[in-house]
């Protein structure tokens, strides 16, 4: 007789804790294809006021995190994909399982997920040499322009099964903003939200402070409009927000001048780029007098 | 007059050869508007100075077609080199026209003659003459391999800077290979028109920059018109957050340079006398009707008495009057509207119980005048603290250690100036990097160059203006070059 399966409760990741949501909701996640322990299991249903506890914790941890070493930062990254590695049989059987893709199709995304972590990790202390620089103004004054991480960031992750899916398109989101010391509340794909909860085991066991990252799973057209129109929240990142009312989110943006970046819906949708690190970052531009010899 | 006071030294307005009317300028010629037409007056007098069209929706629409056209056919097949040659025409000049420029400057925005001379005028000619390199240099810029012009761009400007904030608009945009609809603002269109006949001289294509004069309903008209790809605001926060909610959902790359409420921070071991010097530019340079004024003062508790004492006798000694003097340090105020948010936070600022000084000055009877104003006992929740004035209004909060000052300096929805003046070098890079906020000047203030990025944090709005940085804001990558750059299977 086969052994009976322990299966996992999968829980908010909210301020480096795995908690249910205050709400006490959950919703069914059904496998779509293959072999799983358990048929559906239910994940926590995210709710305003936990949208607001992610923000709140969020906010805690950007001093800490934008004020690592830029080297620290990236080695954490890195650490990232290493403890991803380890892991990638159970990341390929949850994808397989609920995004109804073949096991190799999901070791691939996984693979591709572990190898974008490095990508961007290695880009920590590097991204403030390619995009600042010194500049020669008429006068006796040193000046330098850096970017800085602009702050609390909401991500809508790409919700779409299939291509990029759930694990890669979260961290084709993700792994950029906090490249530059952001900190993020992102709700994951809706219909295939376990790959993204189960990376938050990842995260809590890979040295990335509490608080960095908070993943809400749930419905987004529910707490999408929240974390919009949240004045404690700097930017807004729309890349899987394409088939929500995402014009009403970016507009709620406006009242507080979030930096919005649309949604993007084709299969390469926020594909590596410099671009995604730098747009969540603050041009700071420093003028400091010269002394007379 | 005792031997102290100075003789009046105005500059000539003789210099000046102005039309009683202007027309919109649309595809390289004037052409009248058919909305309502206004007059633009001299804040120091109200003496009309000129009538000038109203461009209402249709000749907006008229404008568009104008600049997609010369987008189209000329200025987007144009060599980088050739556009820039364009641009350092226009550079030269303005040079050669400077002084004309100047005074019309003063007359129509009330700043005075040495500012308008030494600073706005010529940071115009330098502006162009930065971008102007650019041109044929893109690929340098830092988005990759051929970046593309975004097409027309709309751009509206304030009154505060009016032929310097046409300049940090036009002169990068025209680099990129956009073609422009500029709307200056409704009290000062005239430095604008001047510049079209520059335009002229200089025999710019028609239609690659059209100058549409009017109120707010022409600026609307402009920035949600469909058929623009870009737009670019500087002005108020509350007007940005509208444009922001209208462009959403579009494809129009948008940038907003908005208000602020700047920090200047003064530590114990500063040097007192310059740093005075530096607090009263931070604040009363341009009637302090500037968006990165240092309107915070936040003095080191140990050093308040005598620094607000020096700050005192030095702002006895500031002349207001005639923005045509030479001797001018403090013009008029740009409008009667303007005047009344001062006198209105002002007079708050004294209910709230702070306390109130300006030095005895004769201000003239017609005209716009405010006498420069420090507060002193405000707090952090003071409106005088936290409101933008935009004006010669100065408020006096007090610290004690390094992290109260960057608690109070960050302690706003704005982020777009701060200054810290100390004799450490040490503190003035940990401080630094501390502030939220897009410019900090060390021992200085309101320095601008072409070369230095300028723009803010949070709600002083978003993009930069000036350096590489600010050309990004007029160029898009070429989108294959992304998953080459950085590796196919990515």
């Amino acid at each position: 007789m086969s052994r009976l399966a322990v299966p996992k409760t999968y829980k908010l990741y909210v301020g480096g804790k795995f908690i249910r949501s205050e709400s006490g909701r959950v919703y069914e996640v059904a496998t779509t294809k293959g072999s799983f322990s358990v048929s559906s299991v239910n994940a926590a249903k995210a709710s305003r006021k936990d949208a607001r506890d992610a923000v709140v914790a969020a906010r805690g941890a950007v001093s800490g995190w934008s004020g690592t070493t830029s080297y620290n930062r990236g080695q954490v990254l890195y650490r990232i994909a290493e403890i991803l590695d380890g892991r990638r049989a159970q990341f390929a059987e949850e994808i397989a399982a609920f995004e109804g893709v073949s096991l190799s199709t999901a070791t691939a995304q996984v693979d591709e997920a572990i190898d974008l972590w490095v990508w961007y990790a290695g880009w920590a202390d590097k991204y403030v040499q390619v995009a600042g620089n010194g500049n020669a103004v008429s006068g006796p004054f040193f000046n330098l322009s850096v970017p800085e991480p602009t702050g609390v960031v909401a991500v809508i992750a790409p919700q779409a099964a299939g291509v990029p899916g759930s694990l890669l398109g979260f961290v084709r989101a993700v792994a950029p903003i906090l490249v530059s010391g952001n900190t993020v509340v992102v709700i994951p794909s809706e219909r295939a939200p376990l790959a993204a909860l189960s990376l938050g085991e990842v995260f809590a066991t890979s040295d990335v402070p509490a608080g960095v990252v908070n993943i809400l799973s749930g419905s987004p057209a529910e707490i999408a409009p929240w974390l919009a129109a949240h004045a404690d929240v700097n930017a807004l990142d729309l890349l899987g927000a394409g088939e929500l009312d995402w014009v009403d989110l970016q507009i709620a943006a406006a009242d507080t001048l979030k930096r919005v970046l649309p949604p993007e819906q084709a299969p390469d949708a926020g594909a590596a780029s410099l671009d995604r690190i730098t747009f969540f970052t603050e041009t700071k531009t420093v003028w400091h007098t010269k002394g007379l010899l | 007059m005792n031997f102290l006071d100075y003789a009046p030294a105005p500059e000539s307005a003789a210099i000046l050869n102005l039309r009683d009317e202007y027309g919109l300028f649309i595809n390289g010629e004037f052409v009248p508007g058919n909305g309502e037409s206004f007059t633009t007056i001299s804040p120091a007098t109200e003496k009309h100075i000129a009538t000038v069209s109203c461009a209402n929706e249709q000749d907006v629409d008229t404008a568009v077609v104008a600049a997609r056209r010369a987008y189209e056919k000329t200025w987007s097949r144009m060599s980088g080199a050739d556009r820039g040659k364009y641009l350092f025409r226009i550079a030269r000049l303005v040079q050669e026209r400077a002084r004309e420029l100047a005074v019309a400057e003063s007359l129509d925005n009330g700043k005075p003659i040495k500012e308008s001379r030494d600073v706005d005028i010529p940071l115009v000619a330098a502006w162009f003459f930065y971008y102007a390199g650019w041109a044929d240099k893109l690929e340098y810029a830092g988005m990759g391999p051929n970046p593309r012009s975004l097409g027309v761009a709309a751009q509206v400007i304030p009154w505060n800077f009016p032929l310097l904030m046409l300049a940090w608009k036009i002169a990068p945009a025209l680099a990129a290979g956009n073609t422009v609809v500029l709307k200056p603002a409704e009290t000062t269109p005239l430095t604008a028109l001047l510049f079209a006949e520059i335009l002229q001289q200089a025999d710019l294509p028609a239609g690659v920059v059209n100058i549409v004069t009017g109120a707010g309903s022409t600026g609307s008209a402009l920035v949600n018109h469909p058929d623009v790809n870009k737009v670019a605001f500087t002005g108020s926060t509350a007007v940005g957050r509208q444009i922001a909610r209208s462009t959403a959902g579009t494809s129009k790359k948008l940038t907003l340079e908005l208000g602020g409420k700047g920090a200047n921070i003064v530590f114990d071991d500063a040097p007192i006398d310059q740093a005075v010097e530096g607090i009263v530019n931070g604040i009363f340079f341009n009637q302090g009707q500037v968006c990165c004024a240092g309107s915070r003062l936040l003095v080191q508790e140990s050093i308040h008495d005598d620094v607000v004492e020096r700050l005192k006798a030095r702002l006895s000694t500031l002349r207001v009057g005639d923005p045509l003097d030479k001797n001018t340090d403090v013009g008029a105020i740009n409008s009667a509207s303007q005047l009344g948010r001062m006198h209105e936070l002002s007079n708050v600022g004294e209910q709230e119980g702070a306390e109130r000084w300006s030095p005895a000055c004769n201000l003239p009877s017609e005209g716009f005048w405010f006498p420069p104003t420090i507060f002193t006992n405000v707090s952090t929740s003071h409106r005088i603290a936290r409101d933008e004035i935009f004006g010669p209004v100065l408020s006096v909060l007090t610290f004690r250690t390094p992290a109260e000052a960057i608690a109070k300096a960050n302690n706003t929805p704005y982020g777009l100036s701060a200054g810290i003046w100390t004799d450490k070098g040490s503190r003035i890079l940990a401080v630094a990097d501390k502030l939220k906020a897009g410019v900090v000047w060390a021992n200085t203030f309101n320095k601008f160059d072409p070369a230095s990025p300028f723009g803010g944090y949070r709600e002083s709005g978003y993009g930069r203006e000036g350096g590489k940085q600010g050309l990004h804001a007029y160029l898009a990558p070429t989108v294959p070059s992304r998953s080459a750059l950085n590796g196919a299977n990515r």
